[in-house]
């Protein structure tokens, strides 16, 4: 069983006063999250990222298709109880302190008592909130409140951990410890599912990643399926060069002078780097090393939310569900 | 909409929304205010000899009523728009709870803030009423058609909470689905009308068409009759309020409350919170 299933999960939104048309937030989107997997959903703003969890925690409701949290259908009370979610950018109540408003969580969760002020004191302490347990929401910053934010998530010790945009707001001390605590979480058998349009935070989190822009689905895999499979070329460095080489030469891209006698050269991804270096040598000159270059993550997102902006939202929906309700 | 609603959910939410509802100042100032007009009551009866102690009850209950109905209505409004504005309903929705149980546990997180406050009220008019009433000779008050604390005055105050709690339903009705500024003037527009559903009721006597007549028969079983729960004229000139009258009118109250949290919560089921 799936932590997380999508089935053709799609969302249109109403634009427009006078005459609204429909604008498709999210196009079609299956998935599956498995448990204990840290899954990064990464996307440009207005991706569909927000609308992808909102949907999952029934604040809206799709369009089309379906969607099941823990083999259990969205919106099931029991279902609710084993999940925690984060959404972005926080807002509680002001007039509460941090303390209260976990109280009040724990306590639609049916904790009582000595247990509930534990897991209370417990939360606050690991987010370092700590000595800030009475002070009243308002006087905190959106930072504090982002610690918050995750300590209320995390206060039914959840199966499946929702993070829209968890780092959000926070400072690089903050967001090293977001990062930690994500690997806690991961290394406790749960299942954490967030979003970022921060590569570096899915690169050093993520078991496997799903790219959407525009509203669909890009790519989804884990991060060396997705990069290794896109060879870029080859980085070939020599040196004791009595001349640099030539750019103009079979399968070579271009030649960069490091040091005296010294030249990187960036080789095309389909030229044999062995017998590049025999003809590029053949007149002196030794071999230093040859690496292979791979996309990073940056590469593939950049390409693929370029080739997903040439698309129009407004011309995508069908004309049945133009017909239809936003529901 | 979840047709199972957990009492302690509901419960928790309504206890939180007490919570939040008595420290805001904008309440401690409504109901400071209040209390001095009901102060300020006992200077305006010194404008009608012999009427003083009818003056202080008749202004003192406006006062509990009226200040209520902010109350009732301005912390109503908010109760689920802000939430969804703030967009503190999305870690909220999260929770083990269906949107009928947040709906419900509001209405009475607030109802049970409109009692302290009517509660509040109601002991500093009986004080001012005590007040007064001692320091009158015992020859004029002999005059009074009823003893400056007349117990009635808990019926009284009883049925002014029991209209706040159907202004109450019909903040939160028109919060579900429009913005705060659009509850706030339908509310304000419907509990205006509900002062005249006697008229409404009455309106086929006075009309030759029947189209009109059937509308407006209509429409006083659609919008909310607020007459009945106002007794301040029984009460001051010591007519009897009769038990079942008052049993009759908070059936209706809670009827009507009834109906409106349901016809809330199946609107608010559906909506996206965008």
């Amino acid at each position: 069983m799936s932590a997380i299933e999508t089935h053709a999960l799609a969302k249109d939104y109403k634009v427009g006063f006078w005459r609204p048309r429909p604008y498709r937030a999210l196009d079609g989107l299956t998935l599956s999250v498995e448990p204990g997997e840290v899954f990064g959903f990464l996307g440009p703003n207005g991706a569909g990222k927000t609308t992808t969890l909102k949907l999952l925690m029934q604040l809206v409701y799709p369009t089309s298709g379906t969607a099941s949290i823990l083999g259990r259908p969205l919106g099931d009370l029991e279902m609710k109880r084993r999940i925690g979610f984060l959404p972005e950018n926080p807002y509680f109540y002001d007039y509460l302190t941090a303390e209260e408003l976990l109280t009040y969580f724990a306590g639609l969760f049916g904790y009582k008592g000595e247990d509930r002020a534990k897991r209370v004191g417990r939360l606050l302490d690991e987010v370092g909130l700590g000595a800030e347990r009475r002070l009243q929401l308002r006087k905190f910053s959106k930072g504090m409140i982002q610690r918050v934010g995750l300590a209320q998530t995390l206060i039914n010790d959840p199966e499946v951990i929702f993070l829209d945009e968890p780092m959000s707001g926070l400072d690089p001390l903050g967001r090293r410890d977001v990062r930690a605590l994500i690997l806690r979480l991961r290394d406790e058998g749960r299942t954490v599912f967030f979003s970022s349009h921060i590569l570096s935070d899915a690169e050093s989190l993520c078991s496997r990643i799903a790219i959407v822009a525009k509203g669909r689905l890009m790519s989804t895999g884990t991060l060396s399926d997705l990069i290794t499979a896109q060879l870029k070329g080859w980085e070939i460095t020599l040196e004791n060069m009595p001349q640099a080489p030539p750019e103009s030469h079979a399968g070579v891209r271009g030649v960069t002078a490091i040091a005296a006698g010294r030249y990187a050269v960036d080789a095309l991804p389909a030229s044999d780097p062995l017998r590049l270096v025999r003809e590029l040598t053949a007149n002196g000159g030794r071999l230093v090393s040859i690496v292979q270059v791979h996309d990073t993550l940056e590469d593939l997102f950049v390409r693929q939310v370029d080739q997903a902006s040439g698309t129009d939202r407004f011309a995508q929906v069908p004309p049945a569900a133009a017909a239809g309700g936003t529901r | 909409m979840s047709a199972m609603v957990s009492v302690p959910t509901v419960a928790r939410i309504a206890a939180n929304v007490f919570k939040e509802s008595v420290r805001d100042k904008v309440l401690y100032s409504i109901v400071l205010f209040a209390m001095l007009v009901i102060a300020a009551s006992l200077l305006l009866s010194q404008l009608t000899a012999g009427q003083e102690v009818k003056i202080i009850k008749d202004l003192g209950l406006s006062a509990i009523s009226l200040f209520g109905h902010f109350i009732a209505i301005f912390i109503g409004i908010g109760l689920v728009s802000k939430e969804v504005e703030r967009r503190s309903i999305y870690a909220l929705l999260a929770k083990p709870m269906s949107r009928t149980e947040l709906l419900i546990g509001k209405f009475f997180g607030l109802l049970s803030t409109l009692t302290v406050n009517v509660t509040v009220m109601t002991v500093a008019l009986v004080v001012v009423l005590a007040v007064y009433g001692a320091l009158t000779p015992p020859d004029l008050a002999k005059a009074w058609e009823a003893p400056a604390t007349d117990p009635r005055i808990v019926v009284a105050a009883f049925l002014i909470l029991a209209e706040l709690a159907v202004v109450t339903a019909i903040a939160i009705f028109f919060s579900t689905f429009t913005s705060p500024v659009l509850a706030a003037a339908f509310t304000f527009g419907l509990v205006i009308v509900g002062q005249f559903g006697a008229d409404l009721k009455n309106f086929e006597q006075v009309v030759e068409s029947a189209p009109v007549a059937w509308i407006a028969r209509g429409l006083y079983y659609l919008l909310p009759n607020l007459a009945p729960f106002d007794v301040k004229s029984q009460f001051v000139h010591a007519q009897p309020i009769a038990p079942s009258y008052v049993a009759l009118t908070v059936g209706y109250g809670a009827l009507y409350v009834s109906a409106l949290l349901s016809l809330a919560a199946l609107l608010f089921s559906r909506r996206d919170f965008k």
